[in-house]
C-alpha cells in the first residue's frame, strides 16, 4: 500500500542522511524523522502500542538525551576535505569499513531474496481476530507479566544500574 | 487503514436530490466528515487561544484591581486580534549565526505538538448531526485505542520545540532558558505519566473515549461518577505536572522576565514568537481538556441531553483554565532548584504512592 | 500486497545503514546514533515476525530492546561526556593511547 512505501522510503532515506551529516545536531533531527517513520510502520503492522512506546521512549527521551549531550559538548564538526574527489577517496580503516558494510548489505539482501525465490511470498494473516489480538494492549500486558515476568523485573534492575552508572560517569571530579 | 478501503470510492449510491437527507456513499462522506471535524477542531483551538489571551489579561486586571484592555472593540473583546495583527507586522529577525533550518523548525514543532494532542480528546457524545449521517460519529478526531499514550507521546515531543529554539538562537539566555525548561519538562513528565497510569488502572482502558464513558452515571443518585472523587490526589498531581509541563506559573522560571530576559524565545519575533505564544496557550487548553476527560467526566453532565454534552465539556475546561490563570497571577514563582526538588522528591513519590493505592483499590474493592 | 519480505528488506537496509555509519564515521556521537539505527532495524524485524505468526511476543521483546537501548544510550553518552572532558575531542582515533 501507499503508506508502507512512503513510510519505508522516509525511514531509509532519513537513516542514510543521518550517517552522512557533518553536523551532529542535524543527524539527531533526521533520526527523529526516521524513528517517526518507523512508528508509522509499526502502526501498519497492527502494533500501535509499540509505535507509541517508540515515540515516547526513543524520540521523546533517548534522542533528547543525545540532543542535550550534543548541545553541552558543543560538538565540533568533523573536518571534511574540501574537494569532492578527496572526500570520496577513503583510505585505511575507512576503506575496509566501507567494504565490510557493502558486503553486509549484499549478504542481507541475498538472504531475504532467497526466501522470495523459495516459495510463495509469506503474507500476513488477514483474519480479523488476529489483528485485534496482536494489537490489544491487554493481551500484551497479560503475556508480559506472566511469561516474561522475570525479564521485566531484571529490566528494572538494569535501568537502576544504568542510571547510577550514568550519573557517576558524568559527574565532574572536583578532587583532581 | 484497512486493506480493503478504496479511495476514491468505486461504487455506492449517490443521491440525485440533495435536499433529501439520505445517507450518501459511505467512504466519501466519512472522509468529508473527518476533514470537517479536523477543521472544526483546529478553528476552535485557534479561537480558544484568542479567548485565552483576552481572558488572561482581563482576569489579571481583575486580580490587580484595574481595568484590563477596554479600548479595542466593546469591552476590549477584539484585543487578541489586535495583538495578532501587531505581531504579524513586526519585523522577523534572525540572529546571525543562528542555524537557519532549526530556527524555523522549532516554533513549528511547538505549535504542531500543541494542536496534535487534541486529536484524541472526545468533546461530545456520538452524534448523527441531526440525522444526516447513516451512523453516528464520535466527536473526536481520532479514536485510537492507545489514546492516553498518544497524549503522553506528543507531550514528550514538545520538548524538542523548546530545546531547538534555545540552541538555534545562538544566544546565552536562550540556551540557558531552553535547557532549564527542557529539564523541567522531562522531570515532570514522569509524574504526569504516573497520574495518567492511575486513571488507566481505574478505567481498564487506554482509550479516552472509553474512559469518558466509564464516568457516566451517578453514585447514590446525585454524585457523578467522576474519577476525581476516586483519585483526588491523582487529579492534583496531574494538574501540577500539567502546569509544569506547559511552563506556566508558578513553574515558569525558565521564562521569568526578571531572570532570563525571555528564556528560549528571547530571539524570536513576529510570527515565530506568535507560534510559541499560541503553542503555550493551546498546551494549556489541551492539559485542561485531558484533565476534564480523565478526571471530571468529559462531556457527561446533568440536566442536558447527551447531544449537548459539549456544553458541559466547555464549562469544565473553562473552569480549569480559570484556575490556571488564577494560579499565575496569585502565586509566587518557584526558583529553579526548588522546582526540581519539588518535582523529583515530592511529586514523584506521591504519584507512585497514588498509583499503588489505585491498583490496590481495584484489586481489593473491584471498583 | 505487502508481505513479510517487504518489512524484512527494509529492516535489512536499515541495519546495513547503521553498520556503515559505525564503520565510516569519525564522531563518537554519530557512531552511537548508528547503533540506535541498528537496534531499530532489529525491532522492525521483530514486530514484523510477531505479526506474521499472529503473536504478541514480537512486541514484548521490542519493549525490552527499547529499554535496553535506553540504558545503553544513557551510559554510552555519559562515557562520551567523560571522555570529552579529558581529550576535548570526539574522534575515536584520539583515544588510541592507553594513558589517561
Amino acid at each position: 500500500m501507499l503508506f508502507f512505501y512512503a513510510l519505508a522510503a522516509a525511514a531509509v532515506v532519513t537513516s542514510l542522511l543521518v550517517i552522512g551529516q557533518r553536523n551532529p545536531m542535524h543527524s539527531v533531527m533526521l533520526l527523529i524523522a526516521s524513528f517517526g517513520a518507523l512508528a508509522g510502520l509499526y502502526v501498519l503492522l497492527d502494533a500501535p502500542f509499540v509505535a507509541v512506546i517508540q515515540i515516547i521512549i526513543y524520540t521523546g527521551a533517548i534522542l533528547v538525551l543525545f540532543l542535550f549531550v550534543v548541545m553541552l559538548l558543543n560538538a565540533p564538526r568533523e573536518d571534511v576535505p574540501e574537494d569532492a574527489a578527496r572526500r570520496l577517496r577513503l583510505h585505511g580503516p575507512r576503506r575496509v569499513g566501507a567494504v565490510l558494510a557493502a558486503v553486509l548489505a549484499v549478504e542481507l539482501g541475498w538472504a531475504v531474496w532467497a526466501t522470495f525465490r523459495a516459495g510463495a511470498a509469506p503474507a500476513f494473516e488477514q483474519g480479523e481476530g488476529v489483528a485485534q489480538a496482536v494489537s490489544s494492549v491487554r493481551r500484551i500486558g497479560q503475556v508480559l507479566f506472566t511469561e516474561y515476568a522475570f525479564a521485566f523485573e531484571v529490566t528494572s534492575l538494569l535501568i537502576i544500574v544504568a542510571m547510577i552508572g550514568a550519573v557517576i560517569l558524568a559527574k565532574r571530579r572536583t578532587d583532581g | 487503514m484497512r486493506a480493503g478501503a478504496r479511495f476514491p470510492p468505486t461504487g455506492g449510491s449517490c443521491t440525485t436530490d440533495s435536499r433529501v437527507t439520505v445517507p450518501i456513499s459511505d467512504v466519501s462522506i466519512t472522509v468529508l466528515v473527518q476533514l470537517g471535524l479536523v477543521f472544526f477542531v483546529f478553528v476552535m483551538l485557534l479561537l480558544s487561544a484568542a479567548a485565552m489571551v483576552y481572558a488572561e489579561r482581563k482576569l489579571a486586571a481583575a486580580f490587580q484591581q484595574r481595568y484590563g484592555p477596554n479600548r479595542v472593540g466593546p469591552r476590549g473583546l477584539l484585543q487578541p486580534f489586535a495583538d495578532v495583527l501587531k505581531l504579524i507586522f513586526k519585523e522577523a529577525l534572525r540572529p546571525a549565526g543562528a542555524d537557519r533550518v532549526l530556527f524555523i523548525i522549532a516554533p513549528i514543532i511547538s505549535a504542531a505538538c500543541a494542536f496534535a494532542a487534541f486529536a484524541v480528546i472526545p468533546f461530545g457524545a456520538e452524534t448523527t448531526l441531526f440525522g444526516l449521517l447513516a451512523e453516528p460519529i464520535k466527536l473526536q478526531v481520532a479514536d485510537v485505542n492507545v489514546a492516553i499514550l498518544v497524549i503522553f507521546a506528543i507531550a514528550s515531543m514538545s520538548v524538542y520545540g523548546i530545546v531547538l529554539a534555545g540552541w538555534a538562537s545562538n544566544s546565552k539566555y536562550s540556551l540557558l532558558g531552553a535547557l532549564r525548561s527542557a529539564s523541567q519538562m522531562i522531570s515532570y513528565e514522569i509524574s504526569y505519566g504516573l497520574a495518567l497510569a492511575a486513571v488507566l488502572i481505574l478505567a481498564g482502558s487506554l482509550s479516552v473515549a472509553e474512559i469518558v464513558d466509564a464516568q457516566a452515571g451517578y453514585w447514590w443518585g446525585f454524585l457523578p461518577r467522576w474519577f476525581v472523587f476516586l483519585q483526588p490526589l491523582g487529579f492534583l498531581i496531574y494538574m501540577t505536572a500539567g502546569v509544569a509541563e506547559t511552563n506556566r506559573a508558578p513553574f515558569d522560571f525558565p521564562e521569568a522576565e526578571q531572570e532570563l530576559v525571555a528564556g528560549y524565545h528571547t530571539e524570536y519575533s513576529s510570527t515565530a514568537f506568535m507560534m510559541f505564544f499560541l503553542a503555550e496557550y493551546i498546551n494549556m487548553v489541551t492539559v485542561s481538556a485531558v484533565a476534564t476527560s480523565l478526571f471530571l467526566g468529559g462531556w457527561n453532565g446533568p440536566f442536558l441531553p447527551p447531544w449537548l454534552g459539549w456544553i458541559w465539556f466547555l464549562l469544565k475546561v473553562s473552569v480549569l483554565l480559570f484556575i490556571y490563570i488564577w494560579m499565575r497571577w496569585t502565586l509566587p514563582r518557584y526558583r529553579y532548584d526548588q522546582l526540581m526538588h519539588f518535582g523529583w522528591k515530592i511529586l514523584l513519590p506521591a504519584a507512585v504512592v497514588n498509583l499503588i493505592v489505585a491498583a490496590a483499590m481495584v484489586v481489593y474493592l473491584g471498583a | 500486497m505487502i508481505t513479510l519480505n517487504h518489512y524484512l528488506i527494509v529492516s535489512a537496509i536499515l541495519f546495513a545503514t547503521g553498520t556503515a555509519g559505525v564503520f565510516l564515521r569519525r564522531n563518537v556521537i554519530t557512531m552511537l546514533l548508528s547503533i540506535e539505527i541498528m537496534l531499530n532495524a532489529a525491532n522492525l524485524a521483530l514486530v514484523a515476525f510477531g505479526r506474521y505468526y499472529g503473536r504478541v511476543d514480537g512486541q514484548i521483546v521490542v519493549f525490552f530492546v527499547v529499554t535496553v537501548a535506553a540504558a545503553e544510550a544513557a551510559v554510552g553518552l555519559a562515557l562520551v561526556i567523560s571522555l570529552f572532558r579529558h581529550r576535548e575531542s570526539l574522534d575515536p582515533d584520539a583515544f588510541t593511547r592507553l594513558r589517561w
